[in-house]
């Protein structure tokens, strides 16, 4: 039968089992624009291209399926870069189709050409440039698949107008099968052996529990895994939620910004077990003096992972889900309470100090808020998260009980991430309740795409922590830069009255005893609604391990504010 | 300890196959000594023979990334294993007549051959593993270097082991 190239698009889109895609038109990709109507796809009209790649990304972490954005050729193809980007570092299943100049003009610096394959090539699991119709469709279906295969991460296909526009002779069966990226070898059995070895004798094991553990659906196996050897298991934080929060083997959060009594752990801990977790900076603070008395033993599915940096005893190629349930079958049952006892020490001794439990000082604090959120949302609904203090602050204070409840931008730590993100998550998880937290200044970054939220009619809740500055910067000049708060200050406006101006419903919160009822009445309402919570304005987010120094060497929150809720 | 480890990569021949394995050196900070790439004897395959500068770990990391790229098929190291590496290099010494047959003596002790003379100038051509190739450097260098090429090692395992091309299945896409 008879195509274009635009119908190709949607022909594998369709094939996909895709339903709904993000973007915004323009000339390039005008042709396959003009091929949608007849094919069952929603598009969603995106404020700013950046928007759609984020909800694409947001789509795929909500639903673990490939999220697709859509844009023209140059500026619609360049602003999708920040969310290529973020998806990317946080090994996101994502295509993006962008539309490109006509291939006679390829290398003119014809209008709105850019070379945006070269752009994003490092920032990509794999792209491609796409000139002739009868390449897109095979070429779409590689990209899905490798979108998906191995480690996820973002695909990109440019493809030029005349492209789209021919018409071929279409044989969907025909065609190559796709390439399939590289398989990893799963490690032999010997090496499972060895790391079983390492975990009977190991007296104080501990589990680093990844976006791994989330990918690869393990947390069941993570579970049974944790009870039967007794190991006690910290999350990064893309790993939240991978291991029910209430479990009592569960530590929370490690790293930078993790509890004092999980990094201490990691330091006395004679064996870690790293499960889908690459060891990123935030994670490990000063590589030299890391986790020094520990064995490591390192479950990866990306191989170029292993001894980036931190050397491992044993590493097992494969993925999460893989390796628990080979070493479930050969590990002994141990209940290792002695090392119980000593975390439980370290606990009581180091734990974050609730400000969330101090007397009520009349004053309305990040963690309150969060607190309050989990409480009243019964842990139960999907946060997710822009970058700064905020993030931190839910991470800490969020409860998260099942795999994907967070979404957060961890590796490339982008602003403005998390209200497209949620809008994304909202086609994936139609039924959930869904909470956008995200600070004052990212809020803005992304603002338009409340538009967005009105015009397809969609529910979501936004929690902005509003604390009149970008809070994570002004702490970091707080503790390294004396005080000198530049350019952190920051005016907004009227959050309330902007939620309106979109004819969506805005409320504020300045008292604690606020917040339950703005939360009832954001959950009821059938509309996005955005809650300016009016929070302490120079709060910082303890405990601090500054960046790469001993994980032991943490800032601590200075007792006297807690104890007079005096200024720090 | 940093040692010249030598991989050689088996490439679909595709629009920025090349660019992609340079950027990732780039990208990652890894260093190249040399790089060279030519047909094979498969249509649509290219190999590249890369030469790296590197501790053992970053060895390990630079085969592993090379194997994430999608055009790229294979990849084997030749770092200490038995192998036919030869370059081939081009030599514009500027020498007077007088110090020639001196210089010719020497050449030939290199197998090197005379490719071309001019007034002011006798060019050699070599073959042979990097070192020779140095060796021969050094002493032509006495008599002045006008102008010097080298292509970069080229690398194949010794023996009957085939590095033999697994063509990947859409790879005619
Ligand atoms: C796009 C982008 N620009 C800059 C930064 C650097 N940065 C990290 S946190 C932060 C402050 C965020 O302020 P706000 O959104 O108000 O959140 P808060 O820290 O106050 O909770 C900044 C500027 C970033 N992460 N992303
Ligand atoms: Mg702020």
């Amino acid at each position: 039968m008879k195509r274009t190239g635009s119908q190709a698009i949607w022909e594998a889109l369709v094939g996909e089992g895709v339903e709904t895609v993000f973007g915004y038109p323009g000339g390039a990709i005008m042709p396959a624009y003009d091929a949608l109507p007849g094919y069952p796809i929603r598009h969603v009209l995106v404020r700013h291209e950046q928007g759609a790649a984020h909800m694409a990304d947001g789509y795929a972490r909500a639903s673990g399926k490939v999220g697709v954005a859509i844009a023209t050729s140059g500026p619609g193809a360049t602003n999708l870069v920040t969310g290529i980007a973020t998806a990317m570092m946080d090994s996101s299943p994502m295509v993006c189709i962008t539309g490109q100049v006509s291939s006679l003009v390829l290398g003119t610096d014809a209008f709105q050409e850019t070379d945006i394959t070269g752009v994003t090539l490092p920032i990509t699991k794999h792209n491609y440039l796409v000139t002739r119709a009868e390449d897109i469709y095979p070429t779409l279906r590689e990209a899905f698949h490798l979108a998906r295969s191995g480690r996820p991460g973002p695909v990109h296909v440019d493809i030029t107008k005349d492209a789209q526009q021919a018409a071929f002779e279409f044989h969907p069966g025909d065609g190559p099968p796709p390439r399939s990226g590289r398989k990893v070898r799963p490690s032999p059995p010997v090496d499972l052996d060895r790391a079983a070895a390492l975990i009977d004798c190991a007296e104080r094991p501990l589990v680093l529990s990844g976006h791994g553990i989330v990918r690869s659906g393990a947390t069941e196996l993570l579970v049974e895994f944790a009870e039967k050897t007794g190991t006690p298991v910290a999350s990064t934080l893309l790993g939240l939620g991978g291991f029910p929060a209430s479990h009592p083997l569960s530590m929370g959060m490690m790293g930078m910004h993790g509890e004092a009594w999980v990094n201490k752990a990691i330091q006395e801990a004679d064996l870690l077990i790293a499960l889908g977790m690459r060891f990123d900076d935030r994670v490990t603070g000063k590589l030299s003096t890391y986790a020094v008395n520990a064995r490591k033993i390192h479950v990866e599915i990306d191989p170029s992972e292993i001894n980036k940096n931190v050397k491992v005893d044993v590493a097992l190629m494969g993925d999460a889900a893989w390796a628990l349930r080979e070493l479930l079958g050969r590990v002994r049952s141990r209940p290792r309470a002695a090392w119980h006892a000593r975390i439980a020490e370290m606990k009581g001794d180091t734990a974050v100090r609730d400000i969330q439990s101090l007397p009520p000082s009349g004053r309305l604090f990040a963690a309150h808020v969060l607190h309050d959120l989990w409480r009243l949302t019964a842990g139960r609904a999907l946060v997710v998260t822009d970058v700064g203090q905020h993030q931190m602050w839910e991470a800490q204070y969020y409860k998260h009980e099942r795999p994907r409840s967070l979404i957060t931008s961890g590796g490339l730590g982008t602003m403005g991430f998390a209200l497209p993100a949620a809008i994304g998550a909202r086609f994936a998880r139609p039924d959930d309740e869904i909470w956008v937290v995200a600070g004052d200044g990212g809020f803005q970054m992304t603002a338009c795409e409340l538009s967005t939220c009105a015009q397809e009619n969609l529910k979501v809740n936004v929690a902005i922590i509003n604390n009149g500055y970008l809070g994570m910067v002004r702490q970091w000049q707080e503790f390294f830069y004396s005080r000198r708060y530049v350019a952190t200050p920051l005016l907004s406006p009227d959050f309330v009255k902007l939620a309106e101006a979109h004819g969506l419903l805005g409320l504020r919160v300045s008292k604690r005893e606020e917040i339950e009822g703005a939360v009832a009445q954001a959950r009821k309402a059938t509309c996005t609604t955005v809650v300016d919570f009016r929070v302490e304005q120079e709060d910082s987010v303890y405990p601090m391990v500054p960046a790469n120094s001993d994980l032991r060497d943490m800032i601590r929150r200075p007792s006297p504010m807690l104890e007079t809720g005096a200024d720090p | 300890m940093k040692v010249a480890h030598t991989y050689v990569a088996t490439v679909e021949d595709r629009p920025g196959a090349l660019n992609r394995v340079v950027s990732l050196f780039r990208r990652r900070g890894f260093n190249i000594a040399s790089l060279t790439v030519g047909t094979t004897e498969c249509p649509g395959v290219s190999r590249i023979t890369l030469v790296v500068n590197s501790d053992a770990d970053t060895a390990g990391r630079v085969k592993a990334n090379l194997e994430k790229l999608v055009d790229v098929l294979q990849v084997q190291d030749l770092t200490g294993v038995a192998a036919l590496t030869r370059e081939y290099a081009l030599v514009k010494a500027s020498v007077p007549p007088e110090k020639r047959p001196e210089l010719l003596r020497l050449c030939s002790v290199f197998r090197a051959r005379v490719v071309d003379v001019s007034p002011a100038t006798l060019t050699v051509e070599i073959t042979g593993t990097p070192d020779k190739v140095d060796a021969l450097l050094e002493v032509v260098r006495p008599y002045g270097i006008a102008e010097m090429v080298r292509t970069g090692p080229l690398a194949m395992g010794r023996g009957a082991e085939v590095n033999e091309i697994k063509v990947q299945a859409g790879m005619a896409a």
